[in-house]
């Protein structure tokens, strides 16, 4: 968990400074993860484009849209470190996306059977 | 020694409000990700015949240049973490240089597009099939809401250079750096979204 006061600073050693010797700090990764993590992302936009020529009707536009999720997930969790600060923001961004999810279920609710 | 409090601070509230922030920001791209599945549900063919106008190499060159971006944005608040303030500035600067390419990109795409007679209110859009017009009625909407949202984030990564060049930012204190970072990524996560409604639909 990340420290909230800090209630000294400008060289003054204390509980309420950041420890930064040796140890991993908050929600950081070392370059080459984030450089793992881009190789990742390229290689799924490749694989995105590979997938669109072949021919797969109706389940085109899932499997394009579920690569992106993953690109998407790999972008939340470790450019933007999503899970590294508490709770809060993993369940409201859950909640954000399930909000949607309902909209557009509602919505094809309606359209799908006009 | 305590000196006594700084002016005050709250990294956790800052960081959360700009969560919450782009939590708006993901509806207002939602909700025209919605009326895009409503029209390609009622339109389904018009669209596919419509996705193969778009410059698909443009498209994913767009989404390589954002990712890189991410990364240097990412890189560069790792950086900062680590007290490189020289090397934060120039991995956002390469960010900046990246999200000036998109644009440009994006400048040539609509060029192309309307000398090809693909603009609303073109002869091709009012005469053409219906579903070709709203297709690419929600391409220049969502294309530019987003392209607009880059020029932002250009802003801000601009205004983080600044502020870490005049060490207001500094590794003890760069939750605006973070938070910059994160609207530049959930700019790319947007992309991500779009490159295969837009380009990938052949």
């Amino acid at each position: 968990m990340m420290l909230i006061m800090r209630v000294s600073h400008r060289g003054i050693e204390g509980p309420g400074r950041l420890d930064v010797t040796g140890s991993q700090k908050k929600y950081t990764h070392p370059y080459r993860a984030l450089a793992l993590v881009l190789a990742a992302v390229l290689c799924l936009t490749a694989v995105t484009v590979a997938v669109s020529y072949l021919d797969l009707g109706a389940f085109k536009i899932t499997a394009a849209l579920t690569i992106a999720a993953a690109k998407a997930t790999l972008v939340l969790l470790f450019f933007m470190g999503i899970g590294k600060t508490g709770k809060a923001i993993p369940i409201t961004f859950i909640t954000t996306i399930v909000i949607l999810a309902v909209f557009i279920g509602l919505l094809f609710f309606d359209i799908a059977y006009r | 020694m305590r000196t006594g409090m700084s002016v005050h601070r709250d990294d956790v509230g800052a960081r959360m409000g700009m969560w919450f922030f782009l939590y708006t920001e993901i509806m207002l791209f939602g909700g025209l990700f919605i009326l895009y599945a409503a029209y390609y549900h009622r339109y389904a063919d018009d669209f596919i015949a419509a996705g193969n106008q778009t410059e698909l190499v443009l498209g994913a060159l767009n989404t390589a240049m954002l990712l890189i971006s991410s990364f240097a944005v990412a890189a560069s608040v790792e950086a900062m973490g680590r007290k490189a303030s020289k090397a934060a500035i120039i991995l956002l600067s390469f960010a900046v240089i990246l999200g000036a390419a998109f644009l440009f990109n994006k400048y040539l795409e609509w060029s192309r597009d309307f000398s090809n007679g693909f603009y609303p209110g073109s002869d091709l859009m009012v005469n053409g099939p219906k579903g070709q017009s709203i297709f690419f009625a929600l391409y220049f909407v969502l294309t530019g809401l987003h392209a607009l949202h880059v020029f932002i984030g250009m802003c801000l990564l601009c205004a983080c250079i600044i502020l870490t060049a005049k060490k207001r930012i500094t590794g003890d204190r760069m939750v605006i750096l973070e938070n910059a970072g994160l609207f530049w990524h959930l700019v790319d996560v947007i992309w991500i979204f779009l490159f295969p409604l837009f380009y990938l639909l052949h």
